[in-house]
């Protein structure tokens, strides 16, 4: 048999020997420590890749709930402003109405007032000519009768026209 | 368990390494100068002829000795475990096989480069001994070597990991954890599923063992060039392991598909059997075949390549022959990751089938 392919039993044993020692040994003190220290590395890069995705997605949908928050505050903005357009505009006009309400109270006040006035205007008008009228007729009178023969006078032809 | 310390003196340690290679290196360079000028006759007669398929036979088979370069070479520990008992001694005494070793049992001698137990001088082979050569080769010296790589650099990395806890990769580690996470995503996960974690460990071993060894196998100056997972040896252990593996981890849809197979009908049973039985051995049998074959003859191509030279005995045929080296081994580099990434992922493919839940 070709020596190439009779393997010799001292090289048999030898390698049994020398590769179950390097496999224990690498097993025990370089394979165990390098695999386990690999897959604690992956199994943190991992871990943090997904931490960034959540954080990414976390982000967006802050993003989203921001924006949204925009839109509904300002859709609220316009609503109110709307709604104050709205208010200011009733105010104004009832403010009109009142004021013209009101103005028209006081103008038919005002009326009433001036007519009153008038009235008492006139009334205290006519006491006066009536007062002044008396006054004058009185003075008028006393100045006829300051002397007794007319005051007799008039006495006489007053009881003359007295037909009894 | 700290590995600190060590890692801090990686270059210390592979300083050690490599001053205990070249320790045995000068020795052994010491006793081939004697040699060479005992016998300078017979040297020059052997360099006259120039047999290729022998260098290449040399160079991808195992060896009781670690060569360097031209006739330096580091001499190995024989480990031999006969029925009288263990001898242990370095390789040098058998002098590139011109002596005959005097052991504590038996006188041994090195017949192309193995060890046999000898009755005397004229090397006669001695059948009462029962001799199991246990020796560090050049196969298991470079395997220890890719063990020593393989530790400094993966404890080293784990304690990077360790430290470095979930920040980005740095250094050594940002270079090999692609690898190991190709292995995870592109090997295990795809083809074993969700419970691939179990068996991480045994494919990142494989994969990196055998890329390892691919890689000092190509490179071919000393403590490199062995052909470790081009050794039929080596690729049957680590496809025994498979087997095993796959097998031990079998489910019951598994082994029911194998003995009760639903579809087949009951006469065919028999037959069913004999051919899924086959499939379970001849499965990590492709395996070992693959890569053996594979690597083997890279090692052979490129060898081819640079005997061109010494067959045509010219200089001018090198800068082609080196052309062609130097494609191969690009070739090679890419096989070298190819082979490790097959084998693993066949691996994968069948602990998949054997554990898998559904099945039709």
């Amino acid at each position: 048999m070709n020596p190439l392919v009779t393997p010799e039993l001292g090289l048999v044993v030898w390698t049994t020997v020398a590769f179950a020692l390097l496999f224990f040994i690498l097993a025990k003190f370089a394979w165990k420590p390098i695999m386990g220290a690999i897959t604690e590395r992956e199994r943190s890069i991992e871990d943090a890749l997904l931490k960034a995705e959540a954080a990414k997605e976390e982000m967006s949908r802050l993003t989203n709930e921001n924006e949204s928050l925009i839109k509904q505050a300002r859709a609220e903005r316009d609503l109110i402003l709307s709604e104050a357009r709205k208010v200011k505009e009733s105010i104004i006009s009832e403010a009109k109405e009142t004021a013209h309400k009101e103005g028209a109270r006081m103008i038919e006040l005002a009326r009433v007032e001036i007519n009153n006035q008038k009235a008492i205007a006139l009334a205290d008008v006519k006491n006066q000519v009536a007062t002044l009228s008396l006054e004058i007729a009185e003075k008028i009178l006393r100045k006829q009768f300051e002397d007794q023969a007319k005051q007799d006078e008039l006495v006489s032809q007053l009881l003359k026209e007295v037909k009894l | 368990m700290d590995f600190r310390p060590v890692l801090n003196s990686k270059k210390i340690t592979l300083g050690i390494v490599l001053s205990v290679f070249s320790l045995f290196v000068s020795v052994k360079a010491f006793a081939f100068q004697e040699k060479n000028a005992a016998e300078p006759a017979t040297e020059t007669k052997e360099e006259g002829k120039f047999d290729p398929t022998e260098t290449i036979m040399e160079h991808i088979s195992d060896s009781h000795y670690f060569h360097i370069g031209g006739k330096l070479a580091m001499p190995l520990p024989v480990i031999l475990y006969t029925d009288k008992g263990l001898e242990v001694f370095m390789s040098s005494v058998f002098e590139e096989g011109e002596k005959i070793h005097e052991g504590k049992y038996y006188k041994y001698a090195l017949i192309h480069d193995k060890i046999k137990a000898v009755t005397g001088e004229d090397k006669t082979e001695d059948a009462t001994a029962k001799v199991y050569d246990l020796s560090i080769t050049k196969n298991v010296a470079s395997m220890l070597l890719s063990m020593v790589i393989l530790l400094l650099v993966f404890l080293s990395v784990a304690s990077t990991y360790k430290k470095r806890a979930g920040k980005a990769p740095k250094g050594l580690q940002s270079f090999l954890e692609p690898i190991i996470l190709f292995v995870r995503d592109d090997i295990a996960l795809p083809n074993i599923g969700y419970k691939y974690a179990r068996f991480m460990p045994l494919l990142l071993t494989v994969f990196f063992f055998i890329l390892i060894n691919n890689l000092i196998g190509l490179v071919p100056f000393f403590p490199g060039g062995s052909n470790l997972t081009g050794n039929i040896a080596v690729t049957m252990v680590l496809s025994v392991i498979t087997l095993l593996v796959v097998n031990l981890n079998g489910n019951k849809h598994y082994w029911a598909h194998i003995f009760v197979p639903s579809t087949v009908p009951v006469w065919l049973w028999p037959l069913w059997w004999v051919v899924e039985l086959l499939g379970i051995f001849s499965k990590p049998f492709a395996l070992m075949i693959r890569l053996f074959a594979n690597i083997t003859a890279g090692h052979i191509i490129v060898l081819a390549l640079i005997s061109l030279i010494f067959v045509f005995k010219s200089v001018a045929i090198a800068p082609v022959s080196v052309a062609f080296v130097v494609f191969m081994d690009v070739l090679e580099l890419l096989v070298a990751m190819l082979q490790a990434f097959i084998f693993t992922l066949l691996t994968a493919l069948f602990i998949g089938t054997a554990i898998e839940e559904h099945h039709h």
